[in-house]
């Protein structure tokens, strides 16, 4: 069922900007338009080019938002995360609870 | 096969031969058949076309344009790889950490979730800590929206299973207003409940909280889920909230019971979103039933209807269910994927659903 999805109609989650584009929806209450175009000015790229695997790979392993291979010293999780914080403009909240740990 | 048929299915799965005019005519009456029950537009002739275009592709998948793609939301968590059939889980047995990360890096998901085996509010509420703990553990690795899921499942506070009467037992033996003092005192437990889990659930890091399947014990599991996402909203400003339904129509089972002024018994999408927004939803998960003896066709035109009203009324994303059995999708175990991509197209360029 998940594999069917994502073939017709997924955008594919950090393969390409998929998760960038439901943060926004969900945390602003985007509509899927509004959501795309606010992602793609933020990567300085065209609505399009957001859900193209080829453009995406490289632009997330520059921009540290955490990428689909398993890459050695490439950020993943809350690393990746506080990056995608700075570039959206938003706060995550894993990443409010990671720096409430921190002890200064 | 003849050079006029094609390739469909009917709503339980099975492969059927149409004609385009069949296929045609089973488009007309499932939109007609929405229009009529939901008192909303049927498809216009442009919508017609394209969805008889979609349903008689003579490819074994189809898909959006480029550019049209939308971010998928999921059910059941880990349950698809780790459960039994019961939650058409494939039994096999990994940690919940590794199920995560192969939907985020093998499976394109645009967002994930953690499940109880239950997958129900009430039986979290014991293990809450594991949860938590479990919660932590996967936000430090994961990087797509990582939300807790469960279904409101207001069943579960009736006798035999909770402290509260079974409404339809009580209704047999014709005390109904025992039934509804019932349904009204399980709404607001469930309420409680959902603030209890779904706070300390987000204390823990996660992104948010998915409601699956709201209203499926009928309109005061509706009403006690939109009051417990209200707390939930107040306790958690930053919380993203999805409410998915059980299904197109919330069912009487209470009959009277009222969301901010609204009776719920019998809204369909269109006005179901709007309570869910009332309530502080993020996302609004909107869900058309299969009718097993209608073609696909049918079915789908029925659900692209239902759901095009909603994505136009509502104020906040529809992500639309596309599970078996809902969004014109087979009720059967193992969707075929020429159904699951027909219907996945359509919703997307037809309905103009913001995710799936």
């Amino acid at each position: 069922m998940a594999v069917s999805h994502y073939m017709a109609s997924g955008m594919g989650g950090i393969r390409t900007a998929g998760d960038l584009v439901a943060r926004m929806e969900y945390s602003q209450n985007m509509k899927l338009k509004d959501a795309k175009a606010y992602v793609a000015q933020k990567l300085d790229l065209d609505p399009l080019e957001i859900g193209d695997e080829q453009i995406m790979r490289d632009k997330r392993e520059e921009l540290k938002l955490g990428v689909v291979t398993g890459l050695p010293g490439a950020p993943r999780g809350i690393a990746a995360k506080m990056n995608i914080e700075k570039l959206l403009g938003i706060k995550i909240n894993s990443c409010d609870k990671f720096r409430q740990m921190m002890k200064n | 096969m003849a050079a006029n048929e094609y390739y469909t299915r009917m709503g339980d799965g099975k492969r059927v031969l149409m004609t385009k005019d069949q296929i045609l005519a089973d488009i007309q009456a499932g939109s007609a058949d929405a229009a009529d029950m939901g008192g909303i537009q049927a498809l216009d002739d442009n919508d017609v076309e394209a969805l008889l275009e979609i349903v008689c592709d003579r490819n074994r998948t189809v898909g959006v344009e480029p550019g049209k793609e939308v971010p998928l939301t999921y059910d059941i968590g880990q349950l698809d790889f780790t459960g039994d059939n019961g939650n058409s889980g494939n039994g096999v047995d990994m940690g919940r950490l590794e199920a995560a990360l192969l939907h985020e890096r093998a499976l394109g998901a645009d967002t994930f979730e953690l499940a109880h085996s239950d997958y129900s509010i009430k039986p979290v509420k014991p293990v809450i800590s594991m949860e938590m703990q479990t919660m932590e553990e996967i936000q430090n690795e994961i990087v797509i929206p990582y939300f807790y899921g469960a279904m409101p499942n207001m069943g579960l506070y009736y006798a035999p299973d909770g402290p509260y009467g079974n409404p339809a037992d009580l209704m047999r033996e014709f005390k109904i207003e025992e039934a509804m003092d019932q349904a009204e005192k399980s709404a607001q437990a469930l309420a409680r409940d959902i603030e209890y889990v779904a706070t300390k659930i987000y204390d823990a890091g996660a992104d948010g909280f998915n409601f699956d399947t709201t209203g499926a014990a009928g309109d005061a599991d509706a009403v006690g889920t939109f009051n417990g996402v209200e707390k939930l909203r107040k306790a958690c400003p930053n919380a993203y909230i999805n409410v998915g339904m059980a299904g197109e129509s919330v069912m009487g089972i209470h009959g009277s019971i009222e969301y901010d002024g609204q009776v719920v018994a019998g809204l369909y999408p269109h006005q179901q979103c709007k309570l869910a927004q009332k309530a502080g939803a993020n996302v609004f998960g909107a869900v058309v039933n299969t009718s097993c003896s209608k073609s696909m066709a049918w079915n789908l035109a029925r659900a692209v209807t239902f759901v095009k009203a909603c994505t136009a009324v509502s104020g906040i994303p529809v992500h639309v269910n596309m599970g078996m059995g809902v969004g014109g999708i087979p009720m059967f175990e193992t969707a075929p994927i020429d159904a699951v991509t027909r219907c996945s197209k359509a919703m997307v360029e037809i309905a103009k659903v913001d995710g799936v």
